[in-house]
């Protein structure tokens, strides 16, 4: 309590004559156990009636210290453990890993595995929007769209543990390519996936876009204007809804981006609706760098010429992606041994977080639970 | 207000528009939950499930050269090898293989790292226990292999 006090969030309202009955505002804990933070976020609300006067944000439930543990393992070693921040989005997690040190070793990963990472990474963009379009309109109190996203999801998943054996944290790539081939029928698997799941992405915007109480609930909360968003440092589809045209698929293409036609959908009001819309056209670009990258993997190996002790030389790297909720980046630092000197990994989640307390600011307490659930924040990835 | 939303609203198009896509899966073809433990979910051929070490079908004997490389691999160090020289051929020999797999990943470095097809990850996903104290595998139980539970009514 003394903590807070000192830095000015809990302000001191009933005086020594009045009872704390006569206090107007109340502080609330919302969470860690909260169903609607998703995962264990703890967020400490002060109201005013059902008005919110202020946030703050408690992080830390779930860390499990990965950077520290980078330190102590293997560049290889560590690959695993990546998958293991963002969850939802381990597949795009693995890439930026890889990218990093493969950037650290100067090797780059043949074409035909470049373009195998392409494929699975806009999968797993899918994935992670399906997964955030469930939930998100859960909170919201629309039930149906969760069972369809997460039918649809497991076709992906089902891909998958086809490829790599895993599902969910599949550790499919490797530094200096990928480790394994595709599985005879991967291409076909591919391609009818994109063909169910186009009418699928119709059928969930059938159901939330033009419903009133969707609609009610999304538009005008939680504004964050795009100027707003690049003072915070958000990233990802946030930025996006905001009006800012940042991509980083465009704007420093890695892992053969340049090679593929796409759009970036961008928003104009910066509101929950938007950023809604904003994923929703996400994924139907992603379906499109699929069926462009799927049908075109070239023949050839799918693993660099990597040293089976991997000691990078002296130096420093940072090399971001477009991770599903934004720049995920890395930065390694090598001091010439096998093992990494330092890892800092830069999440979107938690930095897109921190605009929580702005965009809930003079809102009601169920909007908090709709602006939670737009940022698409995974607590894995927060607290690391 | 114009006279198209007024009318979308006093129909109720957007709910209408809604039920059309959730009456459309009513069928029971569409249902897509596994009974699990009556029906079982096909596994992929590489799924990466519990260690298995393989032993060499015509002999029985282990594949397992003792050369430790997975220990080593395993990021979290959870395979111990013990192995002693057979003083008649000069080789080692595989005395003892454990592994946790209450911590293991399951993310495949010592399958990669094994020089001998000896260490696999195998498609068994059914290794749930009530205690803690079988978590530590042995080489008998690694060598067996997959046993799926089998229910009778």
């Amino acid at each position: 309590m003394t903590d807070s006090t000192k830095s000015g969030f809990y302000q001191e309202t009933a005086g020594p004559d009045q009872t704390f009955l006569d206090a107007n505002e109340l502080v609330l804990n919302m969470g860690p156990q909260h169903p609607s933070t998703h995962g264990v976020l703890r967020v400490i609300l002060r109201l005013d009636g059902e008005k919110v006067l202020g946030t703050e944000c408690v992080i830390g439930y779930l860390h499990r210290g990965v950077e520290k543990i980078a330190e102590n393992r293997t560049y290889t070693m560590f690959n695993p453990y990546v998958d293991r921040m963002d969850y939802v989005a381990a597949v795009s997690n693995g890439l930026g890993y890889c990218l990093a040190v493969e950037k650290l070793l100067n090797i780059e990963a043949p074409p035909r595995a470049a373009y195998i990472r392409v494929v699975l990474t806009e999968l797993n963009r899918m994935a992670s929007h399906q997964l955030w379009l469930g939930t998100h309109a859960l909170d919201i109190g629309a039930m149906t769209p969760l069972f369809y996203t997460f039918r649809d999801r497991e076709e992906i998943l089902k891909i998958y543990e086809k490829y790599c054996g895993a599902r969910l944290t599949t550790h499919a790539f490797r530094i200096g390519g990928t480790l394994y081939e595709t599985y005879d029928g991967f291409e076909q698997d591919v391609n009818n996936f994109v063909k169910f799941v186009t009418p699928k992405i119709g059928e969930y915007e059938e159901l939330l876009t033009t419903n009133r109480i969707w609609v009610e609930r999304t538009k005008g909360v939680g504004v964050l204007s795009g100027k707003d968003c690049i003072d915070f440092g958000v990233t990802g589809p946030v930025l996006r809804a905001g009006g800012v045209k940042w991509d980083l698929r465009k704007a420093q293409p890695y892992s053969m981006y340049d090679k593929f036609d796409f759009e970036i959908p961008t928003g104009e009001n910066g509101d929950t609706f938007d950023r809604y819309i904003v994923r929703i056209a996400e994924m139907r670009q992603s379906l499109r760098i699929i069926d462009q990258a799927v049908n075109s993997i070239p023949a050839g190996p799918i693993m660099a010429k990597v040293p089976k002790v991997m000691k990078p030389a002296v130096g420093e790297v940072y090399v971001s992606i477009e991770a599903p909720k934004g720049e995920l980046g890395y930065f390694v630092v090598s001091d010439g041994s096998t093992q990494p000197y330092r890892v800092r990994v830069r999440p979107p989640s938690f930095v897109n977080l921190q605009a929580l307390d702005k965009m809930v600011r003079g809102a009601l307490v169920a909007d908090v639970v709709a602006v939670i659930g737009t940022l698409d924040i995974v607590l894995g990835e927060v607290d690391r | 207000m114009s006279i198209a939303p007024l009318l979308n609203k006093v129909f109720m198009v957007d709910l209408i528009k809604g039920l059309k896509v959730t009456f459309k899966y009513q069928h029971p073809k569409e249902v897509y939950t596994e009974q699990y433990p009556l029906e079982r979910p096909a596994i992929a051929e590489r799924y990466r499930g519990l260690p298995r070490l393989n032993v060499n079908p015509e002999t029985g004997e282990t594949l397992c050269i003792a050369c430790n490389l997975c220990a080593t691999a395993c990021p979290e160090h959870l395979i111990v090898v013990q192995s002693e020289r057979n003083p008649a051929t000069k080789r080692k020999e595989m005395t003892s293989f454990t592994l946790d797999i209450s911590r293991c990943m399951f993310c495949g470095l010592c399958a990669e790292a094994c020089s001998t097809d000896c260490l696999e990850l195998s498609q068994d996903y059914e290794f749930a226990l009530y205690s803690r104290d079988g978590f530590i595998i042995d080489r008998a139980r690694m060598e067996r292999g997959s046993e799926p539970t089998v229910y009778t009514r």
